[in-house]
């Protein structure tokens, strides 16, 4: 489906694009519901080291992931300027955390660019193109691997 | 109509079903209990006929045929052509079932008729006769006819018949002028309205309907075919059918001729001219005064009318998507903790008491749980319709096993958390085939015993101290303690030197791997042991117990929280973390000296508690959460049991408070954690995980040392 998107070029697109480990990110607006600062997080027994625990939003039990960690960058130590990106996948509601949220773009589909054959697969796994903005690189994630691991590798 | 719409009336449709099917097992009920109770076999035509109507609009063929024969046959019955013996209500009963599973069938999208349908449906005839087979391949909802009547070959004679329409007739979107041509497929109609009571324009109360009509019909059908054509309308409208014994064909036609210019002058059906009604304000003003006001007659009409449909339910009821409940009781607990941090931040300004600020807090606060009590109330339902579902268990397990079984229901209305009844429907099928199969003696063996040949089980439900306690009661030979003992050993469960109390022998019962019947009937040895109702009803916060007599019978116990989505936890504190222990699982706190506590091998702790050794568990090495501490003596320890199995000793740090906590699901955004059950939100807007004490059990159990833990404990 996201391949499908992607050749749909020329229609524009609305991205939030953000920070983690120093390096930029962005996924789609639409899947944003909102964006709040840091609050502790309650630890939940026998979870993926990346799944920093749970918050309240409103009445609704919300795990929040550690972007840093799940992408291999090493956990966060996250403080009062760091963000939590609520965001709606197949139907679950995730928080995600990132040390600022930089921006809102939007960009023409064609400007996404496949990422290159030689980078790992590791990489390959999470991000599903690159967006040249200006002169930085803004690499576009998928969330849907990103959680289906999670839910798969926590136990 | 779009494909949504359709669904919608639909799902209506079914669910008018499920109620109509509740009055029909209503009805069945009283005419078992009194076979001359006339309105009960009516209650029941009524709600078969509304079905097959429904059922027609829909082309849901199977139910339609089924449900006119079984109407038929109900017919036959209550024009009194064929007695009400037991046998008849035992296959009424059993057509209800039939009827029961052709609409559920026909929900779930398959059209088909079961062979179980013949066999009844033959059944059915045998009652009914012949009379009305031919009648069969077009139905009509509303000229059907129902049976030969014997002046139906006489001849065409005359009725007149005279209508006075209740508010409720329009209320309910009928129009008098589709009676009236129905009435017409019976042969010839004369209509005449009478506008007599009709009020002034200044005093129309649009509502009331003033006028009453007389009908002069000539027809060859019999009585019944013009009450079949007001069949859905009788309720509300004032109807009188008289027959008329001029055959004299002059006299008819001179009156038709009168009739004729009456209604010619009249311009039927007008209205009168408006200066009629002004000249007669005084007169219709006295009149009106003698007559119940149309306000009044609205609720009369009005509670007729439910009262035929289901007895006993209130008129004023709207249905609710469930969703939109959860969502209100999601936002009431939301408001809940809101006010609790509230008073918590209150509280850390330190004001002086008896501020307006604290008198204002505790009304709010009032509030808030009034409201959320109210809430809760709406999703209770009544247990009567699990109660007739297992009505019928006992009906088929009793005609399985050859027993004869007087059920009895205690309670039917009793309110519970819906997903509460629905979760409990399993588990207690379960019980009550047990009953009928295991608990339950032949009838010889009874009879031997002195007790009388049909078996009683009883289904009570009531609320006690804020929970809700369902207990099943059979009058059968009780548990066998020897006979289960000796099981429990063959099957490895307990051994030769172990000394058990009664009512431990009594909860071998509910142990995995314990089927008590010798020999495996077809009934309930399906390989679903006692062990799997209890884990049913704990999943729930409930506790099941059991209680025998020998020779007197058994009683299982239930007892179920009011609703899943409270429930009284102890707020405790674990390696930083706080968390919540449901209080239903802790048996007793206690703060542990050294000489309470062994090890046994390299780092098992073990609780000398009552002259019994409980393992000791540290919550927070459980969760991961720390390490287990090195000395347990400035910790507290949590006694966890449930009603049977083992017991241990959770070790937490310090115990911070006690209160209701809201449930909340950690499945919806994320999955099942092993350990923990749901997770609330605390006073400070924090989440705390709610903790499974059974998984934890069970966790202990596989990885322990196994046979010793497994043993029963008092």
């Amino acid at each position: 489906m996201q391949d499908a998107i992607l050749e749909g070029a020329g229609r524009s697109l609305e991205v939030v694009a953000f920070r983690v480990a120093d390096q930029d990110f962005c996924f789609d607006l639409a899947s944003v519901r909102e964006i709040r600062g840091w609050t502790s997080t309650t630890m939940l027994p026998h979870a993926q080291p990346y799944v920093k625990g749970v918050i309240n939003l409103r009445g609704s039990v919300v795990p929040v992931i550690d972007l840093s960690q799940r992408l291999g960058f090493g956990a966060a130590d996250p403080g009062a300027r760091h963000v939590i990106i609520i965001a709606v996948v197949s139907n679950q509601t995730v928080g995600l955390l990132a040390e600022v949220v930089s921006d809102i773009l939007t960009v023409s589909e064609s400007d996404l660019q496949p990422i290159p054959d030689i980078v790992d697969a590791r990489v390959r796994e999470f991000i599903s193109g690159v967006l040249l903005q200006d002169d930085k690189m803004i690499r576009r994630l998928d969330l849907h691997t990103i959680l289906d691991q999670a839910g798969q590798h926590a136990a | 109509m779009s494909g949504a719409d359709k669904e919608d009336i639909r799902s209506s449709l079914f669910e008018e079903c499920e109620e109509l099917l509740e009055a029909t097992q209503d009805g069945l009920n009283a005419m078992a209990d009194d076979p001359e109770d006339a309105e009960a076999i009516n209650i029941v035509f009524r709600a078969v006929h509304s079905i097959k109507g429904g059922a027609g609009a829909f082309g849901l063929e199977a139910v339609v045929d089924f449900a006119h024969k079984f109407e038929s046959a109900l017919d036959t019955l209550r024009s009194g052509q064929a007695d009400l013996t037991d046998d008849v209500i035992d296959l009424l009963r059993h057509c209800g079932d039939n009827l029961a599973d052709l609409v559920d069938n026909a929900r779930n999208g398959d059209n088909a008729s079961f062979a179980s349908s013949k066999q009844l449906e033959e059944r059915l005839l045998e009652i009914t006769g012949d009379l009305e087979q031919e009648d069969l391949p077009e139905f009509n909802p509303i000229t059907i006819s129902l049976d030969a009547d014997p002046l139906s070959d006489v001849g065409p004679s005359r009725y007149t018949i005279e209508i006075e329409a209740k508010p409720a007739l329009f209320a309910g979107g009928n129009e008098p002028a589709v009676l009236f041509t129905a009435l017409r497929r019976l042969g010839d109609v004369e209509v005449k309205a009478a506008l007599d009571a009709v009020q002034p324009l200044s005093d129309l109360d649009v509502r009331a309907c003033a006028i009453t009509w007389q009908i002069t019909l000539t027809t060859d059908g019999s009585e019944a075919d013009i009450k079949d054509v007001f069949e859905f309308v009788e309720d509300c409208c004032e109807l009188t059918i008289a027959l008329e014994d001029t055959d004299d064909p002059a006299e008819e036609i001179a009156k038709l001729g009168s009739d004729l210019s009456a209604l010619g002058d009249r311009d039927v059906p007008a209205t009168p001219s408006l200066s009629d009604l002004v000249q007669d304000v005084d007169e219709e003003k006295a009149k009106k005064e003698e007559k119940p006001s149309a306000g009044a007659a609205m609720p009369k009409a009005q509670a007729a009318r439910t009262d035929a449909s289901s007895k006993a339910k209130s008129s004023s009821t709207i249905r609710v998507d469930l969703d939109r409940i959860d969502k209100l009781i999601n936002l009431v607990g939301e408001l809940v903790i809101k006010e609790a941090m509230l008073s918590q931040s209150i509280d850390e300004l330190d004001m002086a008491r008896g501020s307006g600020v604290s008198a204002s807090l505790d009304s709010l606060k009032q509030i808030a749980s009034e409201i959320q009590e109210a809430v809760m109330a709406i999703r209770a339902q009544p247990v009567k319709p699990m109660f007739q579902r297992m009505a019928r268990i006992v009906r088929e397990a009793a005609s399985a096993t050859g027993k004869r079984v007087r059920f009895v229901t205690i309670g039917d209305y009793t309110e519970v958390d819906k997903t509460v009844i629905e979760r409990l429907v399993d588990p207690l099928t379960h019980m009550i085939r047990n009953a009928v199969d295991h608990g339950l003696e032949r009838p010889e063996d009874r009879k031997a015993a002195g007790k009388p040949q049909e078996g009683t089980i009883t289904l009570s439900a009531a609320h006690r101290s804020g929970r809700v306690l369902i207990e099943v009661v059979d009058d059968g030979g009780g548990i066998t303690r020897d006979f289960v003992r000796n099981l429990a050993m063959d099957r490895g469960l307990i051994s030769e030197a172990d000394t058990l109390a009664p009512n431990e022998i009594d909860n071998l019962l509910f142990m995995p791997g314990f089927s008590s019947k010798a020999e495996v009937s077809e009934l309930s040895g399906r390989g679903v042991g006692l062990d799997v109702v209890r884990s049913a009803i704990q999943k729930l916060g409930g506790r099941v117990a059991i209680h025998s007599d020998p020779g007197e019978g058994a009683t299982f116990s239930i007892s179920l929280p009011l609703t899943l989505a409270v429930l009284e936890g102890m707020v405790v504190e674990v390696g930083g973390e706080t968390m919540v222990v449901p209080i239903s699982s802790v048996q007793e706190t206690l703060t542990p000296t050294r000489n309470d506590l062994d090890t046994l091998g390299v780092d098992s702790v073990v609780l000398r508690n009552r002259g019994e050794l409980v393992p000791v568990i540290d919550l927070g090495a459980y969760f991961g959460f720390r390490t287990a501490p090195s000395t347990l003596e400035d910790h507290v320890l949590l006694l966890i049991a449930s009603d049977q199995g083992p017991r241990y000793a959770l070790v937490v740090d310090a115990i911070q408070d006690q209160r209701q906590v809201v449930i909340k699901s950690l499945e919806t955004n994320y999955q099942q954690i092993s350990g923990v059950a749901a997770a609330t939100i605390l006073g400070d807007g924090r989440i705390a995980l709610i903790i499974d004490a059974d998984t934890i059990m069970r966790d202990l159990g596989s990885s322990g040392p196994g046979d010793k833990q497994m043993k029963m404990a008092g």
